[in-house]
């Protein structure tokens, strides 16, 4: 098994890097991309602290999705926390000593794992039955929600069908940190979900899925509504009154 | 009362969420801007040879100036939130008027010529190479956006379809296809002083010809100066305010209030525009050419403020942009916010108990009031969020007596567009201005049905030059729009006002009499 273990070895260091290094870079273009107007949809705070206010909402409640489509909300609300609960559930397969909140929150990351799949159904239902939601998506967008059924649902049968050999896959991870290569359990669905995610890691950067941080850039959502009191002027612009 | 070419949409009890019906309004485009229309904005004639490089070059440039662009390509999950939201769309039923469907048009080539997997695969994500075909449908269906932003209210990630729109035009006026209407108006700026083209002397005849209308009426003597020099107040106000009605009878209600508070104000012949159609065509350099002019006009007169009248575009620039477009405004007085808003003017002088006010002036209406969508969606008046909503309503209930709000759906942020607004106010566009009015006029239908409503009070220019021409499709009169100042100046006694309650009433002017 030392050959696939190999592969999944480099297979993970490459996806981290592709994963951080492009969204680094994404993040960096956004970041130096200059807001040239004031454009935040209003009624919009007045204050950093209101913008702070506002972006957590959007980020913990999906507020602006919540008033724009009841169902979406619910299905992709349902999505997100999963894979919120999920994610905390992982890290125990990453970190050691295991920090206490993540001992606990172990039973509720399977309830995760079970509403990321029905979530994730139900977004996918749409793009079927709503004429509107079938017109707009391309094999991109279903793709990708194959994609993440599918890493839940793999992850859900080595919970509930075949278990894995996790103390193993433990200390695969482990090793990878001082890069040595640990024999991986050679379990058809470990194998397959460990490469879904990284699949997942590596498109991550180059798809729609930055969506994540390019609400935090959102000129619409993180500008703070006072341009009669101060003056809000992008290096281009400026340029422009010196002529 | 007016005869369609097209079908005009069935107003119903319910609001109704259409099946799409792609490709219907695929034949909707405004006229072409001349090559002097073009090149007074700094764009070429025509057509430009080499047109898809230049317009890619333009994208790319415009992704390096405006982080809305860049991350709003990107971050689109079509999850099809606003899919429902553009008044467009609703009244239309063509799947490119979904904000998410417009956007595309731009998403899919920015795709293939800036990202990976757009390069790579095409078909995969829905990537396509700008063809003439792609360059046909936007400048169809960014001439059927109103830049009202309603979508970006929706959106999970504020993706606002106007800065796309506003892209998209400005890429294709770079390459030398640009909208007539709006390129046109803009020239006229430039050389005359506002979008009517009107011409100083014949703005001091109507000026002074509406001194005579107030005296008649009043029998007091109310001011409307222009180029006062050292007057207080510059009042900048769109010039649809000197020409026709309803927008006229607001314009005496600016001059009734500042004569009221005491104040010395004038307009000036030189920046006799408020609105700013530069933003239309989303081109920074002429929007900021067209802001300057507001500046060399205060500092010429020698103003300590400025106000603006009743124009939702208009106010947006100005609350928004004006600072950063044409700012410092050190030289004016600190004391109080640049610009002002006529609203927030009246509402302060209303809040200090300064006006006298007779509401059964206004008895013979039933009111409601629709919010623009860019004074709702992008402004705001007073210094809490929310004033853009509150200070026009609690203008109108205190110089009414009857006042209805629309459905809670419709109205604030979530207002529905008149149909005309981000430069469609041109006859060329009128089916796509009536089908886009649905679903606010359906909403005022609601309320004339269930209140008994029979006016629809707006502060923006284009809301009421664009329901004047479309409410009669719907059978409504043309006159049921009326501004709110409209009904500010039908309520204020003015000091030193003969009575006219009881006497002089019949024989008096009606002053609600609209064209």
């Amino acid at each position: 098994m030392s050959f696939i273990s190999d592969i999944y070895a480099y297979l993970f260091y490459f996806a981290t890097l592709v994963l951080l290094g492009g969204l680094a870079l994404k993040i960096l273009q956004y970041a130096r991309t200059p807001a040239p107007l004031k454009i935040p949809t209003t009624p919009a705070p007045t204050t950093k602290t209101g913008v702070a206010l506002r972006m957590t909402r959007e980020v913990v409640l999906f507020e602006s999705l919540f008033r724009g489509n009841k169902w979406t909300w619910i299905f992709s609300w349902m999505f997100h926390f999963g894979l919120l609960l999920v994610t905390l559930r992982h890290l125990r397969y990453f970190i050691d000593p295991v920090p206490v909140p993540i001992q606990m929150i172990q039973p509720f990351g399977i309830y995760g794992g079970m509403a990321m799949v029905v979530g994730l159904a139900g977004l996918w239902a749409r793009r079927f039955f709503v004429d509107r939601v079938r017109y707009i998506s391309s094999r991109s967008d279903h793709l990708i929600l194959a994609l993440l059924v599918a890493i839940g649902a793999s992850g859900l049968m080595m919970r509930f069908v075949l278990h894995t050999d996790i103390i193993r896959v433990k200390e695969f991870f482990a090793g990878l940190y001082n890069l040595q290569v640990v024999t991986l359990p050679a379990d058809p669905v470990l194998l397959l979900h460990l490469l879904l995610v990284a699949l997942l890691m590596i498109i991550f950067p180059y798809s729609k899925l930055l969506h994540a941080p390019g609400l935090f850039f959102s000129p619409t959502r993180n500008q703070v509504d006072n341009p009669r009191e101060r003056r809000h002027i992008a290096p281009w612009a400026k340029r422009l009154e010196q002529e | 009362m007016a005869k369609a070419n097209f079908e005009v949409p069935a107003l119903k009890e319910y609001a109704e969420i259409p099946e799409i019906n792609p490709g219907v309004m695929a034949h909707s485009k405004p006229y072409k801007s001349k090559p002097e229309f073009q090149e007074a904005l700094g764009f070429p004639g025509e057509l430009v040879e080499d047109w898809q490089k230049q317009a890619i070059n333009k994208m790319g440039d415009l992704l390096g100036r405006y982080r809305s662009l860049r991350v709003y390509l990107d971050s689109c999950v079509k999850c099809g939130a606003c899919t429902d939201k553009c008044h467009y769309y609703l009244g239309t039923h063509d799947p490119k008027n979904m904000p998410v469907g417009r956007q595309d048009l731009l998403r899919k080539v920015y795709r293939r010529y800036f990202t990976l997997a757009g390069r790579l695969f095409p078909d995969l994500v829905g990537a396509t190479d700008l063809t003439e075909e792609v360059l046909g449908d936007w400048y169809n269906y960014f001439h059927q956006c109103s830049q009202c932003r309603r979508c970006s209210v929706f959106c999970p990630y504020g993706i606002d379809t106007a800065e796309i729109s506003m892209a998209a035009r400005e890429i294709m006026d770079h390459i030398g296809i640009g909208q007539k209407y709006c390129n046109e108006i803009i020239g006229k700026v430039y050389k005359i002083g506002n979008n009517l083209g009107l011409p100083g002397p014949a703005l001091a005849d109507t000026l002074e010809g509406l001194e005579e209308d107030v005296f008649d009426e009043t029998g007091v003597e109310v001011k409307y100066p222009v180029d006062q020099e050292g007057a207080d107040i510059l009042l900048v106000t769109p010039s649809a305010d000197f020409f026709a009605e309803p927008h006229v009878d607001g314009l005496i209600g600016y001059g009734k209030v500042f004569h009221e508070a005491g104040v010395s104000w004038t307009l000036s012949s030189y920046a006799s525009e408020a609105a700013n159609f530069g933003m239309f065509i989303g081109s920074y350099d002429n929007m900021r050419r067209v802001a300057l002019r507001i500046r060399e006009a205060a500092i010429k007169l020698g103003v300590k403020r400025i106000v603006f009248g009743e124009c939702g575009h208009a106010w947006r620039v100005a609350y928004s942009f004006l600072n950063t477009l044409a700012g410092p405004w050190d030289f004016l007085d600190p004391r109080y916010p640049v610009p002002q808003h006529i609203c927030e003017f009246t509402y302060d002088l209303i809040q200090q108990g300064k006006l006298k006010i007779d509401k059964s002036q206004n008895d013979d209406m039933v009111l409601t009031y629709h919010d623009s969508c860019n004074v709702a969606r992008a402004s705001r008046m007073g210094d809490k969020p929310g004033g853009q909503f509150d200070i026009p309503r609690a203008i109108i209930r205190r110089v009414c007596n009857n006042f209805y709000d629309m459905d809670e759906e419709t109205i604030r942020d979530r207002t529905f567009c008149c149909g005309g607004g981000g430069g469609l106010l041109t006859d060329d566009l009128m089916e796509v201005r009536v089908k886009g009015a649905q679903p606010r006029v359906e909403a005022l239908n609601h309320v004339i049905q269930e209140k008994g409503v029979t006016h629809m009070a707006a502060i923006c220019a284009i809301c009421k030059s664009q329901f004047t021409k479309v409410l009669p499709y719907y059978g409504m009169d043309m006159d049921q729009i009326v501004s709110v100042h409209q009904l500010v100046s039908n309520a204020l006694v003015l000091t030193g006002q003969e009575s006219d309650d009881s006497d002089d009433a019949p024989s008096g002017e009606p002053e609600n009499a609209a064209a």
